[in-house]
């Protein structure tokens, strides 16, 4: 039984050089950001562990396949052999053992690389303290195009992302219409932007270059064509990125981003050198057009109605002040505390 | 995104003469092609006068083995559809690149890559399975028929009428261009406005009506209706599976219509269940629909393991290796594929405690799939294999299985899954699987059957070809999407910017045209045995050794199944009678008690059929009329009494005597 385990085993060793010379063309076993390396890796590390089960069931079936066949009068036949304990144990125990360690690395590895996570490290060998400040973009993913707003920054780019190099994005995701996946392979992993709610993606990009973005989740007739160009760039240049994006001029309002919103389809790149306040937020809460109620005040409201601590003129009062969306000192706790449970919380 | 002017007349609805795509010249071409096939069919039917025979001995027939056979040919009819389909995009994909735009636009590839996995999974491989198990259950415990031999009648045509709806869609109006699962808000009223998901929802409809009422028929034909002595765990593994399966297909597909009719609310009364607005939530749907989802998977798989285990068995000539350790991986596996469902959408934003444990239970699922691999390995051992074309799909399927499983295990990891998911990657591992097992496994399933069912040994040569074509085909059509995958190359695209991948798409494009080479070998196979029926006609009934009661039975079966119910004494039944000196009894025989065809049916589906079309082009008399005519249908139905009949003893008599002087001429 070891010679035959033994045997397989060595192959096995041979089919690893082989899947790191895949990994040389291909963007995903090869990426440029941390965390889609430690993806990478744990693909490798996953697959080396499944072929120690693999490997052997292919090699015995064609070895029990070809020893056992009829032609071949040496070899034992026993037709009424159809039990043995010590084998059971075997079949069950293997396959068990390799999902043990597996189911391990799952566990650690899913914390680890959790999309939500801060992250705790830039590369490998340089940790980040755990109150830095990332950079954050909002992402909107439109008919058939991606916006990127730089809150901090005050600008906004249609298909086309630019962060610095070794430097945290926290990405807050969301969409307009439809459902569709913000995927940039070199990267690190995608995750669904979802109108109505907000997704999140920390990442950082190890090394300078321009890679592709896209949407990962088909989401209509523009969909082949909804990719945008990601660069990697040094601080400075960035700087000088974000200058430039501002010296434009166009202004990106409420009204400028309803007619955006409209299905187009291989969209050109767009800037804009100011974002209206707070526009994002609106995305999300599905309010950008005027005079329509935000989801999280909506929310706030009805979940005050069921409050039995406030008369019925109490009641309306606040009702009325949290949809004019004007913070009084005695609707502002109520504000806090609903907010923390409302638009912010769709990770869990 | 095409703009329709959508009005609906009181008398046509929505339905217009530009419902026809008459600007298609390939939607038009099929349907010159598909009017003429089926005016030379009526021609031979018409020339042949079989239409008595079709209508007396196979439509109305509630006959558990004809209805087998009929979910069959329905089955592999649509697998023509869906493989159309496939080379389709196949084609399109090949050539897509530098600024070609290809031959489908995406109102056109949109639909056909939906339809393609709607056809095959639901008007594929769940008609060919449920034909398969129709077939065999009964045959295998010992029955005459399956519990409600009615109801199985209704449940095919039904299944029937949900695939003629979708064909429908090709040449009136058009389908969904949602891909095969239609989440929201996509697939809701605001972004699909027209009739394509209309289609999708209530072909889906109907057929899952058949579905659901076929899996409580065979649970109960299991339970109820097993031979003497043959308890729970003396039964054929291949019943065990088909159990398991049924069980899931009872638990799972009323959330299939569950949500589906949440979703026809959304889109026809406005409500707001899974809509962006008012309170909707997509990923409600999205979670509902993978609750059917997985379990259908472990549907389609689970009774091809049966088969398996039958195949390796009797070509090794061995009993099978760890019947019980098979029974128990069967059951786990029909349990665990209910807490997997989340897999299918780890990058939804769950937390990282929910990923990892669906993440934990989906390889946990791997253990006793492992398990059933090595018990079939373990067959092999110390066997007499002999190479039939059964066998050798079998093999194939278990080299092909593993590498599926583990890329499947691979995309369990949720960080695995973050950078694969939607890719080709996991289009290539779900036809490595599907392909490599459902498929595989049917073929398995019909040469090593199909002399039970027809009489006939299925042709070897033609067989042959059309294997190495298959298996060889697979893997250049399905390998090169595992490299683009990791190129990072996503699904559903009809068009490509970056040149370096069109060589890898040529090479799956190479592939799926052997494939095809393959499906027309198969064709030559079915038309070669039509031929050579006389040469290749099975006499004794158990022309491959077998070790089931079904081999019991002549080939094909008389209607009654079984002279006398048998006994059973022991797992491999038939086997243990042959090895004990069994001799089929030629004398005493009594009147077989049996049902009576109906056409009830018939008529009951078609009603289905058309009450379904209305809706879909908001047709409201027609569909109010439908609804009460198919209530006034149902009503008539349960007034005829007349719904068995006796085979006399004498007509037994001669039957058996026939069979007894046809295995002495042969002798």
């Amino acid at each position: 039984m070891l010679g035959i385990m033994l045997k397989p085993l060595k192959r096995s060793l041979l089919l690893v050089p082989l899947l790191l010379l895949a990994g040389c063309n291909t963007i995903v076993m090869n990426p440029k950001g941390d965390i889609a390396s430690q993806q990478a890796d744990l693909i490798v590390l996953s697959t080396v562990l499944m072929l120690i089960i693999i490997v052997p069931v292919i090699f015995l079936t064609c070895f029990f396949a070809w020893k056992y066949r009829q032609a071949n009068t040496q070899a034992e036949y026993d037709p009424e052999w159809d039990h043995s304990t010590k084998l059971e144990l075997v079949i069950w125990g293997a396959p068990l053992l390799i999902i043990i360690v597996l189911g391990l690395v799952t566990w650690v590895s899913t914390h680890k690389l959790d999309p939500y996570r801060p992250l705790d490290r830039i590369n490998a060998s340089t940790p980040l303290p755990a109150d830095h400040e990332p950079l954050v973009v909002q992402v909107v993913s439109l008919d058939w195009k991606w916006l990127f707003i730089y809150p901090e920054q005050g600008i906004a780019t249609v298909n086309e992302l630019v962060t610095p190099v070794n430097v945290p994005v926290r990405f807050k995701i969301t969409s307009s219409t439809v459902m569709n996946s913000f995927y940039i392979p070199a990267l690190a992993g995608q995750i669904y932007s979802m109108a109505g709610m907000e997704t999140t993606l920390n990442a950082v990009i190890n090394e300078k270059g321009s890679w592709e973005g896209f949407s990962a989740n088909y989401s209509g007739a523009g969909f082949s064509h909804m990719r945008f160009k990601y660069n990697g760039v040094s601080q400075e240049e960035f700087d000088n990125w974000v200058a430039r994006n501002k010296s434009y001029g166009k202004e990106l309002d409420r009204a400028a981003y309803l007619e955006l919103e409209k299905p187009t389809s291989k969209h050109p790149v767009e800037r804009f050198a100011t974002v209206e306040n707070d526009l994002f937020h609106a995305i999300v809460n599905r309010c950008v057009v005027e005079g329509t109620v935000c989801m999280d005040t909506q929310m706030m409201a009805d979940s005050m109605r069921n409050r039995t601590d406030l008369s019925a003129d109490e009641l309306a009062f606040l009702i009325e002040e949290a949809m004019c969306r004007i913070p009084t000192d005695d609707a502002l706790p109520l504000i806090t505390s609903s907010k923390k449970n409302g638009y912010d919380s769709v990770s869990n | 995104m095409t703009q329709y002017p959508i009005e609906t007349s009181p008398i046509f609805g929505r339905l217009t003469l530009n419902a026809i795509p008459y600007y298609d010249p390939i939607i038009m071409g099929t349907l010159a092609v598909a009017m003429t096939g089926g005016l030379i069919l009526l021609y031979l039917i018409h020339k042949n006068r079989l239409w008595g025979t079709l209508w007396n001995d196979w439509f109305t027939s509630i006959d558990h083995k004809k209805i087998g056979i009929m979910y069959m040919v329905l089955g592999l009819v649509m697998m023509m559809r869906g493989f159309a389909d496939a080379i389709m995009m196949r084609a399109q994909q090949a050539m897509a690149f530098n600024g070609n735009e290809g031959f489908l636009p995406p109102h056109h590839y949109d639909q056909i890559f939906t339809a393609h996995g709607v056809i095959m999974i639901f008007f594929v491989a769940m008609p060919l399975i449920t034909g398969l198990m129709n077939y065999l259950i009964p045959l295998q415990i010992g029955a005459r028929d399956v519990a409600f031999p009615f109801l199985n009648n209704f449940s095919f045509w039904m299944t029937a009428m949900g695939a003629a709806l979708i064909m429908a869609s090709l040449f009136v109006g058009e389908f969904a261009m949602t891909g095969w699962l239609a989440y929201p808000p996509l697939s809701g009223a605001l972004q699909s406005p027209y009739v394509g998901v209309d289609y999708y929802i209530w072909a889906l409809q109907i057929a899952g009506v058949g579905t659901l009422l076929s899996g409580v028929n065979l649970i109960v034909t299991v339970i109820k209706m097993r031979a003497p002595g043959m308890t729970m765990m003396k039964m054929p593994i291949f019943t065990w599976t088909s159990l398991c399966a049924n069980v899931l297909i009872v638990a799972a597909f009323p959330v299939l219509t569950a949500v589906l009719g949440m979703l026809t609310m959304d889109r026809y009364l406005g409500t707001n269940f899974f809509t962006n607005d008012l309170g909707g939530n997509s990923m409600m749907y999205v979670n509902l629909i993978w609750i059917w989802g997985h379990p259908e998977v472990y549907i389609l798989i689970l009774p091809l393991f049966g088969v398996f285990s039958e195949v390796v068995s009797t070509f090794s000539r061995k009993r099978l290796f760890g019947y019980s350790s098979m029974v128990y991986a069967t059951v786990v596996i029909t349990i665990l594929s209910y807490l997997v469902w989340l897999h299918h959408f780890f990058t939804m934003g769950s937390g990282a405690s929910v990923n990892a444990f669906f993440g934990i239970t989906t390889m946990i699922i791997s253990i006793p799939t492992g398990a059933k691999i090595f018990n079939w390995l373990f067959t092999m051992y110390k066997g007499k294999i002999s190479f039939e074309l059964p066998m050798m799909w079998t093999i194939a399927f278990m080299i092909t299985f593993v590498i599926g499983g583990m890329t499947g295990v691979l995309l369990a990891v949720p960080p695995a899954d973050f950078v694969l998911h939607n890719s080709l990657f996991l289009i290539a591992h779900f036809h490595n699987v599907i392909i490599g097992g459902v498929l595989f496994g049917l073929f398995a399933a019909i040469n090593f059957w199909a002399p039970k069912a027809i009489g006939v040994k299925l042709d070897e040569f033609w067989g042959k070809v059309s294997f190495w074509f298959w298996v060889v085909g697979f893997y250049f059509a399905f390998m090169p999407l595992y490299v683009l995958g990791l190129m990072g190359v996503t699904r559903r695209m009809s068009q490509f910017e970056d040149p370096s991948l069109q060589i890898w798409f040529q090479i799956a494009a190479l592939g799926a045209a052997m494939i095809a080479v393959g499906i027309a070998a198969m064709l030559m196979q079915f038309y070669v045995t039509f031929r050579d029926r006389a040469k290749l006609r099975d006499t004794t009934g158990d022309p491959w050794g077998g070790r089931t009661l079904e081999w019991a039975t002549s080939s094909p079966p008389a209607d009654y199944n079984f002279a006398f119910t048998p006994v059973v004494y022991d797992t491999d039944a038939w086997a243990d009678m042959k090895k004990n000196g069994y001799k089929r009894p030629t004398d005493g025989f009594v009147d077989i008690h049996m049902p009576k065809n109906t056409a009830a049916g018939v008529v009951i589906a078609s009603i289905s059929a058309v009450i379904g079309f209305a809706l879909v082009w908001h047709i409201w008399w027609l569909a109010a009329g439908g609804s009460v005519a198919l209530v006034v249908a149902v009503i008539a139905h349960t007034f005829n009494y007349k719904r068995d009949f006796y085979i006399k003893a004498n007509v037994v008599a001669e039957t058996e005597a026939a069979r007894t002087k046809l295995e002495q001429a042969h002798v």
